[in-house]
C-alpha cells in the first residue's frame, strides 16, 4: 500500500471515528465497570459503551487486523497503525477488551483448523464469549510445566480433574483455555492444550482478595469436569495437537510478555517527572534527581518498545527479546509506581477518598508489585536471556 | 522511520566494523601508540585510512567535498570506535567541528573542509570552562580589535587540542557569563600567537589541553556564523557531539560486555564454567536488556537529529545520560566478573573501563543530562 493510499484510509478512518465514537467514549477509562469485556452475561454500563461496541463490531474494529472471515477487518499492519493511531488521538477507549483477543486469538490464528477459527474467533470478535487463562498451579508457579491437572483418557472425552490458580476473571468467564496434563510419563510432551465451558458441571471458582483490595484473580478447581474431544467437524477441542500443548503455550507467553511489557507505548512508556512535580507541588531535591533519572530510563525504554516492534514486524527482533521487554518494562512500571506514591505523600496512601478516585495511587502501585511475577517472573526472564540469547551454559 | 539500519548504514555498519576490528584494534592503535608515549594520542597513519575510508567527511555536504550523510551514519562508525577502543580525532573533527563548520560562511567552509574532508588536518573543540561541562555559562571573551577580535581566558578539556591545526572556540562577545545571546563561534588556527597549550594525558591515553588565549589576535574571518548569534551553532555542535559520544559509549558498552560473556564461558572454578551460576547470569541478563535500551535511544536520537526534530534536543539528553549509567554498568561488570585478571594492564577490559570514565565526562556526564532532561520538561 501507497503512503497516499495510507493517508486517504486515515482520512476515511477519521471520518468514520468521528461518526461512530460517542464522545463518552473519548473520556480516560475511570474504574473496572468502564471496560467492556463482552460475554454470555455482559450488560452495557451505558448506551454510548454499547453504540461504540457494536460500530466497532459491525465494522470488524474490535479485532482490525484479524481477517474479514473471522470477524476482523483485515487491516494490514501498516493500516492497524493508523487506526491505532486515530483512536488514541481521539482517546477513544477500546470498544471490547478480552484474553481471547490477547492470548486465544493469536494462538489460534497460529495454530487452529479452519473450523476452530470459524467459530471462536467469530464468537471473540463479535465479543459472544468471554474466555479465561488456565495456567498456573498452587504448586506450578514459575515451573510451569510441572503442571498436575490431569485429563483422563475416555474415548471421546475426557474427565478433568485438579486445580488452577491466578485464572484471571474465571468467575466472569464463559470459557476457558486451559493447559491439562494428558501424559503423566512425559513432562513437556504431555500436556493438551484444551478449550472447554466453564459452565460443565464440576468447575468452581473462588475468588482471591489481593493486597490491593481487588479479586482480579481466582482458583479455579476441576472436578471430574467432562471435557469432549471435539466440539463438531473439524472443531476439536483442543489447539494444536493433542500432547504438544505446551508449544502453544510458549507461544501465547511470548504474546503474553509483549503485552505486559508495555513496548507498544502508553502510560508505562511516557515521562513522570513534570506531571508529578505539577500534580504535588514541592519537591525534595533528591526525589526530583530520581524523577530525573527515571524519566531518562523511561524515555529510553520508550524507543526500545518502537524498535523492538519495528523489528518484530520485519522479523528482525531475537525471538527471545519479548523476554527482555518483559523484564525491563515491568521492573520500570514498579519504579514508576514507587515515585508516584513518594510524590503524593500522604494523600497518595489514602484508600477510599474522592481525591483519590477510591484509593487510585495506593491500590495501583500493590498492583504493579504483580508486574514481574505474573506471565513469568524477573528471574525466570533473566534465565531465559541468559540461556536463549547469552547463551550461558546450563542455564 | 523504523528503529532499524536499512540496507545502506546495514552495509556501511558492517564496513566499519570490519575496518575498526582490523586496523583500530588495541593492539595496533590504543596500546601501540600508548607505549610509546605518543603526543598525540592516535595514529595520523589511521587517520589518513579514516579519509580513505570516507569516514572523516560523511557530515560534511557533498557539495564541500563531504558525503552529505547525517548522525545516524556518523554513529555507526562512532559505535564500532567504542567497541574497539580506537583512538581517533573522528568525533572531535568530524562530527563537532564539522558541525560547527557546516554552519559557516563559504569562505570559512572554504578555508577549513576540505583538509578536514582529506585527512590532512586535525581539528578540535573547545567549550568547557573548569572541571565540568557547563556550556551555558562562556566566560571566556573575545572583544572587537580593529578589523577583527582579540580573544582572552582559558579553555579545558580541549581533547587532542594540541595535535589540532585549528580549535573552534565558543567566546562571549556581547553580554555577562550566562547570557545565552551574545556568544560567537570561532575557528582558531593552531599558530595564532598568545595561544599556549598545556597538554596533558587522560586515563584513557587521550591526549586534552588546558588552553589560555593571551589577547589572541583574530581576523573578522575566523568566525563561524553570526557575531553574537553563536549560540545555536554552538548547540548545533553539542547536540551532535552528546549523541556521537553516546554512539561510542553504546560500542564501549558492547565491547565490554562481550568480551565479558565470552570470559564468563571460558573460565572454570569449583570445576564448573562460572558462566553456570546464576548469579551472574542474572548480572549478565540484566547488563544485556540495558545496553540493548541504550542501543535504542541513541538510534532514535540520532533519527530526531537527522529529521531536525525539536524533540532531538531532549532525546540528546536522554541517550547520553541513559548511555553514561549503562556504560558504566558494563564496565564496572566486566572488570568484576574477570576477577583479579581484570585489574591487569594485560587485559583490555581495563581499558574499556578507562575509556567509558573519560567518554562519561566529555560533553556532560549522567547528573548534567538527567538534570537537563528535568529542566527541558519543566521541572
Amino acid at each position: 500500500m501507497s503512503d497516499s493510499d495510507l493517508e486517504t484510509f486515515r482520512a476515511q478512518t477519521r471520518e468514520w471515528l468521528e461518526a461512530n465514537c460517542p464522545t463518552e467514549m473519548r473520556e480516560p477509562v475511570r474504574d473496572e465497570d468502564d471496560v467492556y469485556w463482552g460475554g454470555r452475561d455482559a450488560t452495557f454500563k451505558s448506551d454510548a459503551q454499547k453504540a461504540w461496541f457494536e460500530a466497532c463490531r459491525d465494522k470488524g474494529y474490535t479485532v482490525p487486523a484479524w481477517p474479514k472471515e473471522y470477524g476482523g477487518a483485515g487491516l494490514s499492519p501498516a493500516e492497524a497503525k493508523v487506526l491505532r493511531e486515530e483512536m488514541s488521538a481521539i482517546g477513544a477507549r477500546p470498544p471490547l477488551s478480552s484474553f481471547g483477543i490477547w492470548m486465544l486469538g493469536p494462538a489460534l490464528l497460529h495454530f487452529g483448523t479452519e473450523g476452530q477459527k470459524q467459530k471462536f474467533l467469530n464468537e471473540i470478535a463479535r465479543g459472544e464469549i468471554r474466555w479465561c487463562q488456565g495456567y498456573s498451579e498452587p504448586g506450578s508457579g514459575s515451573d510451569l510445566v510441572s503442571l498436575q491437572t490431569f485429563g483422563e483418557d475416555k474415548g471421546d472425552h475426557w474427565v478433568v480433574n485438579g486445580q488452577k490458580i491466578w485464572t484471571s476473571y474465571a468467575d466472569k468467564a464463559d470459557w476457558i483455555f486451559c493447559l491439562v496434563r494428558t501424559d503423566k510419563a512425559n513432562k513437556y510432551q504431555g500436556i493438551t492444550f484444551m478449550l472447554y465451558d466453564m459452565a460443565s458441571a464440576g468447575v468452581s471458582t473462588k475468588p482471591i482478595l489481593l493486597i490491593s483490595g481487588n479479586s482480579p484473580f481466582c482458583e479455579t478447581f476441576f472436578d471430574d469436569v467432562e471435557v469432549p474431544k471435539s466440539y463438531g467437524e473439524d472443531v476439536p477441542a483442543y489447539v494444536g495437537e493433542v500432547n504438544r500443548g505446551w508449544d502453544v503455550a510458549k507461544y501465547l507467553l511470548g504474546h503474553e510478555r509483549e503485552m505486559i511489557s508495555g513496548a507498544d507505548g502508553g502510560d508505562r512508556t511516557s515521562a513522570i517527572g513534570a506531571a508529578l512535580t505539577r500534580a504535588n507541588g514541592e519537591i525534595d531535591p533528591v526525589l526530583r534527581a530520581e524523577l530525573a533519572q527515571f524519566d531518562v530510563d523511561a524515555l529510553a525504554y520508550a524507543a526500545m518498545g518502537e524498535k523492538f516492534l519495528d523489528e518484530i514486524k520485519v522479523g528482525k527482533a531475537h525471538p527471545a527479546q519479548p523476554n527482555m521487554m518483559k523484564y525491563a518494562g515491568t521492573e520500570l512500571n514498579k519504579r514508576r509506581h514507587e515515585l508516584i506514591m513518594a510524590a503524593g505523600g500522604s494523600t497518595a496512601l489514602e484508600w477510599e477518598s474522592e481525591e483519590t478516585g477510591g484509593g487510585k495511587p495506593s491500590r495501583g502501585w500493590l498492583r504493579t508489585k504483580a508486574n514481574s511475577i505474573e506471565g513469568g517472573t524477573s528471574e525466570v526472564m533473566l534465565n531465559v536471556i541468559s540461556k536463549r540469547i547469552l547463551d550461558l551454559p546450563g542455564a | 522511520m523504523p528503529l532499524y539500519y536499512d540496507d545502506d548504514q546495514t552495509m556501511l555498519a558492517e564496513t566499519a566494523n570490519q575496518f575498526m576490528a582490523e586496523e583500530g584494534s588495541t593492539k595496533k592503535q590504543l596500546r601501540h601508540w600508548r607505549d610509546r608515549n605518543c603526543k598525540d594520542g592516535f595514529g595520523h597513519g589511521l587517520w589518513k585510512q579514516f579519509a580513505e575510508m570516507g569516514f572523516t567527511g560523511m557530515l560534511v555536504g557533498e557539495e564541500d567535498g563531504g558525503l552529505g550523510m547525517g548522525q545516524v551514519e556518523a554513529n555507526i562508525v562512532l559505535e564500532e570506535i567504542g567497541r574497539n577502543l580506537t583512538p581517533s580525532p573522528f568525533l572531535s573533527s568530524s562530527v563537532l567541528a564539522a558541525t560547527a563548520l557546516n554552519h559557516g560562511s563559504n569562505d570559512v567552509k572554504g578555508r577549513w573542509l576540505p583538509e578536514l574532508v582529506s585527512g590532512d588536518k586535525v581539528y578540535s573543540v573547545a567549550v568547557d570552562e573548569g572541571r565540568k561541562h557547563r556550556p551555558e555559562k562562556i566566560a571566556c571573551k573575545a572583544e572587537k580589535s580593529g578589523n577583527g577580535f582579540k580573544l582572552t581566558g582559558r579553555k579545558d578539556f580541549v581533547v587532542y587540542g594540541a595535535s589540532s591545526e585549528m580549535i573552534v572556540v565558543a567566546a562571549r562577545t556581547s553580554g555577562s557569563d550566562s547570557d545565552v545571546d551574545g556568544v560567537t563561534l570561532f575557528a582558531v588556527p593552531q599558530d595564532a600567537a598568545g595561544m599556549s597549550h598545556d597538554s596533558v594525558r587522560l586515563v584513557d591515553s587521550s591526549m586534552a589541553s588546558h588552553i589560555t588565549f593571551d589577547g589572541v589576535e583574530l581576523d573578522g574571518d575566523a568566525v563561524i556564523g553570526e557575531v553574537d548569534g553563536g549560540r545555536d551553532v554552538l548547540n548545533a555542535m553539542l547536540m551532535a557531539g552528546r549523541v556521537g559520544s553516546a554512539a561510542e559509549g553504546v560500542g564501549v558498552a558492547r565491547g565490554a560486555m562481550d568480551m565479558t560473556v565470552d570470559y564468563l564461558k571460558q573460565r572454570k572454578q569449583f570445576g564448573k564454567v562460572i558462566g553456570e551460576f546464576q548469579a551472574l547470569q542474572h548480572r549478565a541478563s540484566h547488563l544485556y536488556s540495558e545496553v540493548e535500551i541504550a542501543r535504542a535511544v541513541t538510534i532514535k536520537a540520532a533519527q530526531l537529529l537527522d529529521a531536525g526534530s525539536e524533540k532531538a534536543d531532549l532525546m540528546a539528553s536522554v541517550a547520553k545520560a541513559k548511555v553514561a549509567k549503562v556504560a558504566g554498568l558494563a564496565v564496572r561488570e566486566g572488570v568484576q566478573m574477570h576477577g583479579g585478571i581484570g585489574m591487569t594492564d594485560e587485559y583490555d577490559i581495563g581499558l574499556y573501563m578507562k575509556r567509558d570514565r573519560a567518554l562519561q565526562e566529555f560533553l556532560g556526564d549522567q547528573y548534567y543530562h538527567a538534570g537537563r532532561v528535568a529542566e527541558l520538561s519543566g521541572y
